[in-house]
């Protein structure tokens, strides 16, 4: 398999503090092939998200780059769609025109009025949202906001689809549901994806390669793992499966055996609440 | 029994149970209305009593009766005089026919009647001006606010300007505005009385600043997710601006606005005395050169005038703010 779609090359990033600047990332290698799944997995506070928001453009890499079928991309685009961990729907408008507003950015030139209206509503309907168009988020479940919130990211027709932790803030039963969901659209479209789950069934069930880092300052890959199941995967059968257990396994080795005493050394940093200045924003008292 | 006096026996009670529904409402809108109610009670008592042992140069401190009746003299007054432009425009049509009918070429003369500005017609004026002033303000502090918000470093430019003109009196701006008026709007014809400009002005000039700051932190507190969105769209700034800034902010623009209207409701109250705009505050100032013994009864009916005018402009901004705003299960004070 060509591995060259999409590439994270020698990424490090450091973030301004008061005293020493705090390095969170160093030496981020990875390479991604065209409609592959990758799942990035850590312990809080490694820097899983930092490396999804530098893919997305949304931080900037201190040195090294990301480079997307062979140009290299150092702003946020539609190309890298991000699906927020809290859906980030714009809450005054309706589950339509929040995917809508999308589209039209994407699509403005290229669509007409009734085209936008019908790939709008198809791709609702690939998440099963199309019977709430017209409701707000604030009137509908947590579950179905993430859908919306990925809704909008497919209709975008992205290169790569960022996931941060979509599924965390939800409850066991919804987030199963909606890794089928997820998995029956990956079947369909075939999308590059990078998730960020702190979950290991949730990231061996969905990913072809588990990417596994280590705990921060200056986080890094710490073991890639080939998720070598048949898809499509079913999550009933696999909890019997060998193959599977054995996968799991060793997600859970490398985490709690291998990762374990730096995970308590770095709990006091909390890299998530560190912003490159070029991002920060400030609150005007 | 026979079926008559069961009939009416039935038309009884019916009527007994429409009486005792009436009864319950009435109770649930008089337990509503006890406590406003007595409060309002109790202070007129306590506002009489004191009233009584205050003697001033110009009489007795008026109370509420002495209010009323004051309020009643100006509402005849506001008729009397409205009697009379009627009957001024009625005799100067009725000259106008008579010199047509005699010669149709004539040359008519229409002119507008010119008594003495009522007690509402001030009011009208002090809303006029208020509400120029106030959309002149709206005007320049909704986008310095926006743009305070967007970008730290207009806001840290701007923020020592805005801190050091927001405590400004009134008074302190109003005879630099008043020069700058005279010396700027000069015509042969003006279309606002100087006084009206100066007025409204110094209100803007002072209500600017709650709508500004309170923009700002709108502005600058939206959704950090929302603001990565709008980046991974490339939003173009009027796009921006339009579906996610304006929007997260309105809250607290509102919030911002309701309070620089009632600043510029208090504020227009003094710089209408200074400079002689016909409005509310002419009319206090007047009265209180006046000195009869109905002045300060009159002052009195313009407070709480005032107030009362407050407090609907309140209001109406509440319903402005209630239709405008996305989140319809807000709770809004």
């Amino acid at each position: 398999m060509q591995r060259n779609y999409l590439k994270v090359s020698q990424v490090g990033i450091e973030f301004p503090t008061d005293g020493e600047p705090f390095r969170a990332l160093q030496n981020v290698n990875l390479s991604i092939a065209k409609g592959e799944f990758i799942s990035l997995i850590g312990h809080s506070g490694c820097g899983k998200s930092t490396v999804l928001n530098i893919i997305a453009g949304l931080y900037q890499a201190s040195e090294g780059g990301i480079i997307l079928e062979g140009r290299e991309v150092d702003e946020p685009g539609p190309d890298r769609a991000v699906v927020f961990q809290n859906h980030a729907l714009l809450p005054w408008l309706s589950v339509y025109q929040n995917v809508e507003l999308a589209v039209k950015c994407v699509f403005k030139h290229s669509k007409t009025k009734a085209e936008i209206r019908e790939w709008v509503e198809h791709n609702l309907s690939l998440v099963h949202m199309d019977h709430a168009l017209h409701k707000r988020p604030g009137e509908i479940s947590g579950g179905m906001k993430q859908r919306v919130g990925i809704a909008r990211c497919l209709a975008m027709q992205p290169k790569v689809l960022l996931m941060d932790e979509p599924f965390g803030a939800l409850d066991a039963l919804t987030r199963a549901h909606l890794q089928d969901s997820l998995m029956d659209i990956q079947n369909e479209l075939g999308n590059t994806v990078v998730m960020i789950t702190h979950d290991v069934d949730e990231a061996v069930l969905l990913s072809d390669r588990i990417v596994m880092m280590t705990n921060g300052p200056a986080a890094s890959i710490g073991e890639i793992l080939d998720i070598d199941l048949p898809r499509p995967r079913d999550r009933l059968a696999l909890a019997e499966d060998v193959q599977y257990n054995a996968y799991r396994q060793q997600v859970l080795r490398f985490l709690y055996e291998k990762q374990k005493n730096s995970a308590k050394k770095s709990a006091s940093i909390a890299p998530a609440e560190l912003l490159p200045s070029s991002s920060k924003k400030s609150v005007a008292a | 029994m026979s079926t008559a006096t069961f009939t009416s026996k039935i038309e009884r009670l019916q009527s007994l149970i429409t009486v005792a529904n009436l009864l319950s409402t009435l109770s649930k809108t008089f337990k509503s209305a006890a406590l406003p109610v007595t409060g309002i009670v109790v202070f007129l008592l306590l506002w009489q009593a004191t009233a009584t042992n205050i003697v001033t140069s110009l009489g007795q401190f008026p109370g509420p009766v002495d209010v009323w009746t004051q309020s009643k003299g100006l509402i005849q007054e506001h008729q009397a005089e409205r009697e009379k432009a009627d009957k001024f425009y009625a005799r100067q049509e009725a000259r106008n026919a008579k010199k047509l009918a005699k010669n149709a070429d004539a040359v008519i003369k229409t002119r507008p009647y010119t008594g003495k500005a009522t007690y509402f017609d001030q009011i009208f004026t002090s809303l006029y001006t208020v509400a120029f002033g106030f959309f002149i303000a709206t005007l320049v502090a909704i986008p310095l606010g926006i743009a305070c918000g967007l970008s730290e470093r207009v806001y840290r430019a701007i923020n020592p300007i805005i801190q050091t003109f927001k405590p400004v009196s009134p008074l302190a701006w109003l005879p630099l505005v008043t020069m700058v008026v005279s010396a700027l709007y000069v015509s042969e014809d003006p279309f606002f009385e100087k006084a009206f400009l100066t007025s409204a002005f110094t209100v803007a000039l002072c209500c600017l600043w709650p709508t500004v700051i309170n923009t700002i932190v709108g502005v600058a507190s939206i959704d950090r997710d929302l603001i990565d969105v709008s980046r991974v769209l490339r939003l173009s700034w009027p796009v921006y601006i339009k579906t996610i800034v304006i929007p997260s902010a309105i809250p607290l623009i509102f919030t911002g606005l309701r309070l620089s209207l009632a600043t510029g409701w208090m504020v227009l109250i003094a710089a209408e005395m200074l400079a002689q705009n016909p409005g509310l505050g002419k009319f206090i100032w007047d009265e209180f050169q006046n000195g009869s013994s109905s002045s300060l009864g009159r002052i009195m009916v313009a407070v709480i005038t005032i107030g009362i005018i407050g407090f609907i402009l309140d209001r109406l901004m509440l319903a402005l703010q209630k239709r405008v705003s996305w989140d319809k299960q807000a709770i809004f004070r």
